[in-house]
């Protein structure tokens, strides 16, 4: 029989302190091209164009490519080798760590039930070949790449930002963009419809969602200490009669004891 | 002529009932608050709950139109992105005076969960906001109750005050 392996159990609730708060996504290992049903496809791409580097990874291929090929090396995955299917596409964000973005196109064969991945990496300020003409769900795509990150396509039919209004300024999905947003997004609002001359009459955003002012108390009650509604914060508190514990669940009502309390 | 005796002293009598315009115009504008149908987000699909034949909001006078140049109240219902804030305000200005709003739901009050960069936080950063309603998403009942506290606060106000200066928030 097996036995459980022991765990010591003194701290147990506290591991989770001690432990990573993030889950690292573990690598996913990559096999050799040679000798799976993606052989032909890379055989005959290699043929035409400079391949970096070409991997299967979770059962699919993955090309990397040059920038400059990306609309030749898809339209002949889609004429020649039958990936009739752009399922998706955009850019991930790796100015931090080697100052580049990489373009990925997700490719998939219905015939024969199989997916590519291409991939490409440009540097910031870069420009990348539209592949619109080929696929035609890359008209969006290739918006919402240019809104989020900035990225220009050449020779896109339509190019303009198609999620963010169009006065915004700044790229959102870029790591270096604040979840909050930058100061012209934070105003974006106030600036737009009064101008910017009332950002002080309407004020900040609060986005502090347990915020308590103590100055404030028309807007804030503090606990165990309350005041009457806008009084000086550090006046008499109000007192709070105890709760009797031993009272009935139900009281008859009675109209002589009870007590008028003014409203606020 | 007469063939009754008419006692019109009597309570019931005289065909004459007494009240003030403010009591008159008021019953008339809480029984027939019309809303402007604003959903945005969840919080619409109790919304229109609340005017289906369950919780029948017909039977408060408040029926949706589609139109602001009909409505009296907004309820906004959902998350305000910043690309529509504009759009709201210009809503806001083309509904008739009297107007008012209700901020349905925790999105509209405050932003709610959305605490990013393309939510406005709260409605009333960009229109005046008379019934903040809490819940995520509030029930119809809810939305009931904020309705009958707008007709409440209506009942309080008066037809010849002067005419304040416009609040733009």
């Amino acid at each position: 029989m097996m036995m459980r392996p022991y765990r010591p159990k003194a701290n147990v609730q506290k591991r989770a302190y001690y432990n990573d708060r993030f889950w690292v996504a573990p690598r996913i290992p990559e096999e050799p091209v040679e000798g799976s049903p993606f052989e032909e496809d890379l055989l005959s791409l290699k043929r035409k164009f400079s391949i970096e580097k070409a991997y299967i990874q979770r059962g699919q291929m993955v090309v990397i490519i040059n920038p400059e090929d990306n609309k030749e090396v898809l339209r002949h995955l889609k004429e020649e080798r039958g990936y009739d299917v752009l399922s998706e596409m955009s850019a991930i964000d790796y100015l931090e760590r080697d100052g580049t973005f990489e373009i990925f196109y997700q490719l998939l064969s219905l015939e024969r039930s199989q997916r590519v991945r291409v991939k490409c990496r440009i540097k910031e300020g870069e420009a990348i070949e539209s592949v619109e003409p080929i696929f035609r769900s890359a008209d969006w795509s290739e918006r919402e790449m240019f809104d989020m990150f900035g990225i220009k396509v050449n020779n896109h039919p339509n190019l303009k930002r198609i999620l963010m209004p169009d006065d915004w300024v700044g790229y959102p999905l870029r790591k270096s963009y604040p979840l909050q947003g930058d100061e012209a997004a934070q105003w974006y609002e106030v600036d737009k419809i009064f101008g910017k001359e009332y950002r002080e009459i309407i004020g900040p955003e609060q986005r502090d969602p347990a915020y308590v002012n103590p100055e404030d108390t028309c807007n804030f009650a503090r606990i165990k200490h309350e005041v009457p509604r806008c009084a000086d914060p550090e006046s008499e508190p109000i007192k709070i009669e105890k709760f009797n514990d031993d009272a009935p669940l139900v009281e008859t009502f009675d109209l002589k004891e009870a007590k008028i309390v003014n409203r606020r | 002529m007469a063939q009754h005796q008419v006692n019109y002293g009597a309570s019931g009598g005289l065909p004459v009932a007494l009240t003030t315009v403010d009591k008159l115009v008021n019953w008339g504008r809480t029984n027939s608050l019309w809303v402007l149908t604003y959903g945005l987000a969840c919080c619409a699909i109790e919304m229109m709950a609340s005017g289906a034949s369950r919780y029948d909001f017909d039977r408060f006078g408040v029926i949706f139109r589609a139109s602001p140049r009909q409505s009296d109240v907004m309820i906004v219902a959902g998350t305000l992105t910043k690309k529509h804030a504009e759009f709201i305000r210009r809503l806001y200005d083309q509904m008739a005076e009297p107007k008012w709003v209700i901020s349905m739901g925790s999105c509209a009050n405050t932003g709610g969960m959305f605490n990013t960069y393309a939510t406005v936080q709260g409605v009333d950063r960009v229109i005046p906001v008379d019934i903040y309603l809490p819940g995520c998403a509030p029930r119809p009942e809810t939305l009931q109750y904020a309705v009958m506290l707008l007709q409440k606060k209506i009942r309080k106000q008066t037809i010849f005050q002067k005419q304040k200066p416009k609040r733009l928030v």
